[in-house]
């Protein structure tokens, strides 16, 4: 219930930020919402000697839109990213998966660079950015990249995070307009993580199923990019066996872990109803 | 006589707020306001905190504790292991089930999160750190977490502090991890009829260990004055005079030099009845260091280490004739107690009132047996609204009818009706000994199937079958029924008791001059709202507006003795106990009438909030007049002042009994089971607060949802607690919780002085099996015989997938 | 470790402590200014009995450090009453309703439909069951609450319309 003892910072810029970071090294953490890091502060399963608060970065706030290309800055919480109706216009999935994350007081300081950035395979966001093929910019004190959100988990806790690294933003493509969307998931009550997910994005053309990009969450170490159960639909009716298809191809990859939530075999088995589920939805939504 | 115009009987009953009003609540003024006066709130000057270091392993030596590191950190007043208390005979105490329970680990731990050693340090946050720098090293130990495996030959040697004990409290021990065999019933005549039945069905009906988990975790301040040797304790304690007695036995101050105190509880539901390790390390560390000392536990050592729920394995056979005439019961339990028999039970209970079991239903034979022992689990068993065990009996029995109803193929709650025991037969001695005090049951079935629509249920899951069969639905509508009949009101002090505690209560009244009154019972509320309805017995017995008793619970120095508040025990022992102190005050109150209005006592009557001359309605005196003339006259061959107290023995218990529907639809794909209805009618005989019993329905309706549904701890067979945090221990939310329908008769207890029952725990003991009985229901026509709890999606799917119909 | 120097505004009252940045704002709220309204149910950031107001957003204050509240404008629920001690719309419909019966949730349950009311001043009763999803209680089952949170809603609909 108590966490151990730290040294408390609050940079004004992102490049404060980073240097603080390259002095402090190792033990420095930074926390954005703090409600997946303070948690496990408190049962001391994190010790970090230095915290460094991002809330005065105002660089690490905003959502816009321009050119086609959304970006959002780390530091929006959840409860920014539901009420923001330039989200729910172009990019409505975000708002569905929002809604499902934890529980209003979490959402309203939880952020997406938070949910996105710590690996945790619980979180919800990370399967939500590999299906829309988000990028992340990183930077640390020697300078900025982009990580693609699909190549950005290695492990639980694992990511492609270098060395005083924090995700400033998360960038992706206004999906195509009348795009089908969903985000399905099942979970014991409100709160809780997923027993799976799966996050479906697709366009139709006529009746056949044009593009599609389908992502899974907590149903193995790392949130998972479905490659082959969207190659799956990609150019059918989204007929019973094409759909057959894609959740079996989505269930060869998962690797949960069992849990209270259930045995491996039930959760994988969840994730290709929430498969199902999605695309099922996503096609009803398209246009 | 009087001048003033004489308001309307109905007026004066109105401005009583007294039986049968939903008078709302005095409490809720400081609660709304945060001005609730919890143990956490408490500060006192030079108060230090009290945490533990506890327990990594399930079974372990403790091969060495190093304090050092703890002790050098600036804070750290002190860490207290065995080895500091057993000068004191403290390192163990005894509890309320006749064994002993380790206070600090001595050279072995028994379960995951037991108590090691005891930090003592300036504040909570240095005190963890301290936690963190205690040195443990173990040598572990095989664990013991399979009840049906603790009394195999080669199981591992858990107690070996009970080593050559024979002998336990409740009789012979046949085994090293063997608490305790009790029974009841006729087993030779019950073998025989199970023997010749035309239908005998048999099941293993498991209720999972579960925990209670109030919101309030456990938690004390123990304060010890040097100069005048007075040892006061402020703590989440249900039962605060029975904690002050054993405290006087254990630690040897004279009761009088004690003081306990339980301010506002956040909720006990069993959890809050025993002495726990903190309460001791508290007063031991308050005692040697003279100032007072403060532990809380956090929720995960709450869900660990505290008193959990159920764990009764109980294997049920029930015969019948073809006909489903019901003829016999027989059940056999296997009980996991933990690590140490810390059940709160009644000293002659080992099992509680297991042997209501026999439930609802007029059954000629019966018999049950439970064996009790001992695994590497966390002590407890008896919490969580289960009136003793009367949570298990109403499990099993409820479900074995439901199993009966499949053997038969006849519908559970037409094969209830056959079998529910007939309002001529009250009161009803049942074939394990209980004498039933009233109930018409027949009345609330058939309210209770019609407000449901029971006919029209059943016909739409027919259809429901057959589409699902068709392919045109994946879903399964399920219907369960439960038909409870629960014991409470603990008890008659001849068989009844706590550690010798007779389990009476009491209730002492003193009304003031002016008219106004205070009161004091010896239980204490955690919710249930007795400062606004014990106000309400009174105001009806002794007519003065309910506004003016002010109740007072839960000070030893000032209450009377009784034994607490838990198994629904409020309102049929104190609140007869409040009854009978107001028809005391009312006798003397006459008395005073009489003599003031210069007639004999038999020529008065007593209206509503005033003593009036038969026939002769104008000559009167009101109770508040009254309450002055005590104060104020000098009245013949009768003591000044208005006061009264009774302690109230008793003559049985009561019986208050229900009819649950609930209706259910799998989704048989997910396992989710959706909650479409729940109807529950209750009888707790003459209701004093409508409002606040429907409040302890749609709370203990939600607790057994979450029971039935999701709640589980349990034991990875190295002993590792698994659901011990609320990361995985299933509370539901507003949003998973169904809305409550409630209803109810009302046929009075006929020995209880309102003819009042209590109803706290029947929501959970009618609800889990309605719960379950819908599960299970909703499989049974491909059949499904049982399915274990709790209901959660995994569980129900795999229930679907052995049936062949996941696809 | 260093202590960091803390200034907020608490129930409208301006605050300025040096603390230890790894307290808890509960217990910095509880133990350092004596607020003991907002309760600790947990240590896990499920049950909501340490719901605060925090810049006019419902906050778990247990999983949160003093030091990120800093600046910020605090409200317990007792600052939820009115300045002259009288009772907010929803104590009232609390007690009306019997919303509440140990009162260990009831601080951050009222602080956050206090919330939620302006969030969504006409929710449904599906939309405060889901409002309300981080505040856990185990004695009322929730149906008093949500029914209190309706009634209240409704009367401060009214008295918002009457003044218009």
């Amino acid at each position: 219930m108590i966490p151990g003892s730290f040294d408390y910072h609050r940079p004004e810029s992102v490049d404060a930020a980073v240097s603080l970071l390259a002095s402090l090294g190792d033990e420095a953490r930074v926390v954005a919402g703090g409600h997946s890091l303070i948690p496990m502060m408190k049962l001391r399963m994190a010790v970090p000697e230095h915290l460094v608060d991002l809330q005065d970065i105002a660089d690490l706030k905003g959502i816009s839109i321009d050119d086609g290309t959304i970006t959002i800055g780390a530091m929006t919480t959840q409860a920014e990213l539901i009420a923001s109706e330039e989200l729910a216009a172009t990019c409505p999935i975000i708002r569905e998966t929002s809604l499902l994350i934890a529980d209003p007081q979490v959402r309203n300081v939880g952020t997406i660079g938070g949910n996105v950035a710590n690996g945790d395979p619980g979180n919800d966001m990370p399967a939500l950015m590999q299906a829309m093929n988000a990028a992340y910019i990183v930077q640390n004190s020697a300078g900025r990249r982009e990580v693609a959100a699909r190549e950005f988990y290695e492990a639980a806790f694992f990511t492609a995070l270098e060395d005083g690294e924090i995700l400033t933003a998360v960038q992706f493509a206004v999906p195509a307009s009348g795009h089908g969307h969903a985000y399905e998931k099942q979970k014991r009550k409100i709160g809780d993580y997923a027993t799976a997910a799966a996050a479906v994005l697709l366009t139709m053309n006529g009746g056949t199923c044009a593009t599609a990009s389908i992502a899974l969450t907590n149903v193995a170490n790392t949130p998972l990019y479905a490659e082959d159960a969207s190659a799956a639909i990609i150019g059918t009716s989204l007929d019973s066996a094409a759909l057959d298809a894609a959740v079996a191809a989505a269930k060869a990859i998962t690797d949960p872990a069992e849990d209270g939530r259930g045995p491996v075999e039930f959760r994988t088995h969840v994730a290709g109803v929430m498969v199902r589920r999605a695309i099922e939805k996503a096609a009803a939504r398209a246009s | 006589m009087n001048d003033q115009a004489t308001p309307s009987a109905a007026e004066r009953a109105e401005k009583l707020q007294g039986l049968g009003c939903s008078r709302k609540r005095v409490e809720d003024a400081r609660f709304t306001q945060g001005k609730g006066n919890y143990i956490d709130d408490m500060k006192l000057p030079g108060m230090l905190f009290g945490d533990f270091v506890r327990s990594s392993y399930g079974h372990a030596r403790i091969t060495s504790i190093n304090k050092d590191a703890a002790l050098a950190l600036p804070g750290v007043i002190a860490v207290l292991t065995a080895e500091d208390l057993k000068p004191l005979n403290l390192h163990y105490m005894p509890t309320l089930a006749g064994d002993v329970q380790a206070v600090l680990a001595d050279e072995k731990v028994l379960f995951q999160n037991q108590e090691i050693a005891f930090v003592i340090a300036e504040d909570r946050y240095i005190a963890a750190d301290a936690v963190e720098l205690v040195e443990v090293d173990y040598e572990e130990l095989p664990a013991l977490v399979d009840a049906f495996k603790a009394m195999d030959a080669d199981a591992p040697v858990l107690r070996e502090d009970l080593e050559g004990k024979t002998e336990g409290a409740h009789g012979p021990r046949n085994h090293h991890n063997h608490i305790f065999y009790w029974e009841e019933g006729d087993k030779e005549g019950t073998e025989k009829a199970i023997a010749e039945a035309d239908v005998v069905a048999e099941e293993l009906i498991t209720y999972p260990r579960c925990h209670p988990s109030p919101i309030e975790t456990c938690g004390c301040v123990a304060s010890m004055d040097k100069v005048s040797g007075k040892l006061t304790i402020w703590g989440t304690f249900q039962a605060p005079h029975a904690v002050r007695t054993v405290a006087s036995l254990i630690t040897n101050i004279a009761e009088h030099n004690i003081r306990i105190v339980s301010p506002d509880i956040g909720g006990g539901f069993g959890n809050k009845v025993g002495v726990y390790p903190g309460y001791i390390c508290a007063a031991v560390a308050s005692i040697v260091t003279g100032v007072p000392v403060k532990w809380i536990e956090d929720k995960i050592e709450n869900l660990t280490a505290t008193a959990f729920a159920r764990d009764y394995h109980m294997t049920g056979r029930i015969a019948a004739t073809k006909d489903g005439k019901i003829t016999a019961l027989d059940c056999h339990v296997i009980a996991d107690h933990g690590a140490f028999d810390a059940c709160a039970d009644p000293t002659k209970f080992p099992a509680g009132f297991f042997s209501i079991c026999t439930g609802s239903y007029d059954i000629p034979v019966a018999h049950c047996g439970v064996d009790g022992v001992y695994t590497n689990k966390a002590p407890g068993g008896v919490a969580y609204r289960c009136s003793f065990r009367v949570t298990e009996a109403a499990y099993m029995i409820e479900r074995m009818i439901d199993v009966l109803a499949r053997k038969l193929d006849v519908d559970p709650a037409e094969l209830r009706s056959k079998n529910l025991i007939r309002k001529e037969q009250f009161p009803y001695t049942s074939a394990l000994g209980w004498e039933y005090d009233s109930g018409d049951y027949q009345t609330a079935m058939d309210k209770a199937l019609a407000a449901v629509d029971y006919k029209a249920l059943r016909a739409e899951q027919a259809a429901n079958r057959q589409a699902f069969t068709n392919g045109e639905t994946r879903s399964l509508m399920g219907v369960g029924v439960a038909f409870f009949t629960e014991i409470v009101g603990a008890g008659p002090v001849k068989n009844c008791d706590i550690l010798g505690l007779g389990m009476f209560d009491s209730c002492e009244i003193r009304i003031h001059p002016t008219g106004s009154a205070v009161a004091r019972l010896g239980t204490i509320s955690q919710g249930q709202g007795h400062a606004t309805t014990f106000a309400q017995i009174l105001a009806t017995e002794i007519g003065l507006p309910a506004e003016d008793i002010t109740v007072e619970e839960g000070d030893t120095d000032t209450a009377p003795y009784g034994l607490g508040t838990y198994g629904s025990r409020s309102t049929p022992v104190a609140g007869a106990a409040a009854a009978m102190a107001g028809r005391k005050i009312r006798a003397k109150a006459q008395m005073i009438a009489a003599y003031l209005l210069e007639v004999h006592d038999n020529d008065l009557e007593w209206d509503i909030d005033r003593f009036q001359v038969k026939g002769n309605p104008e000559q009167f005196k009101t109770m508040k007049e009254l309450a002055f003339a005590a104060y104020n006259q000098a009245v013949p061959g009768i003591e000044p002042g208005l006061e009264a107290v009774s302690y109230y023995d008793p003559p049985n218990m009561t019986y208050p009994y229900g009819a649950y529907i609930c209706v259910i639809d799998v989704d048989v794909d997910t396992g989710v089971v959706d909650v479409r209805r729940f109807y529950a009618l209750d009888d707790c005989g003459t209701r004093i607060n409508p409002m606040i019993i429907e409040g302890q329905v749609h709370g203990g309706l939600t607790e057994a949802l979450a029971i039935a549904m999701g709640q589980e701890i349990s034991y990875d067979k190295l002993g590792n607690v698994k659901g011990g945090s609320l990361m995985d221990y299933y509370l539901p939310t507003a949003v998973e919780t169904p809305v409550w329908e409630t209803d109810h008769t009302e046929v009075p207890s006929p020995h209880h002085p309102i003819g009042a029952k209590g109803v706290g725990e029947s929501p959970n003991v009618g609800g889990v099996p309605a719960f379950s009985n819908a599960v299970n229901d909703a499989f049974a026509h491909l059949g499904l015989t049982h399915t274990q709890m709790p209901h959660d999606h995994w569980r129900v799917w795999k229930t679907a997938q052995s049936l062949g119909i996941t696809g | 470790m260093s202590k960091i120097d803390v200034k907020m505004t608490v129930n409208g009252t301006e605050v300025e402590k040096a603390a230890d940045p790894r307290t808890l704002l509960i217990h910095f709220l509880r133990e350092e200014l004596d607020i003991t309204g907002p309760h600790i149910g947990c240590d896990t950031s499920h049950c909501g009995a340490c719901t605060v107001d925090l810049d006019g957003k419902s906050v778990k204050s247990c999983t949160m450090f003093v030091g990120q509240a800093n600046g910020a404008e605090v409200t317990t629920i007792e600052g939820i009453s009115g300045d002259d001690g009288s009772l907010h719309v929803l104590q009232d419909a609390f007690r009306e309703h019997h919303g509440l019966q140990c009162g260990f949730c009831t601080p951050g349950m009222i602080t956050r439909a206090y919330r939620l009311l302006q969030e969504n001043p006409d929710p449904t009763d599906e939309e405060i069951r889901f409002g309300i999803a981080g505040n856990l209680c185990r004695c009322t089952g929730y149906q008093n609450i949500v029914k209190a949170i309706r009634v209240a809603a409704q009367q401060l609909n009214s008295a918002q319309e009457a003044a218009e």
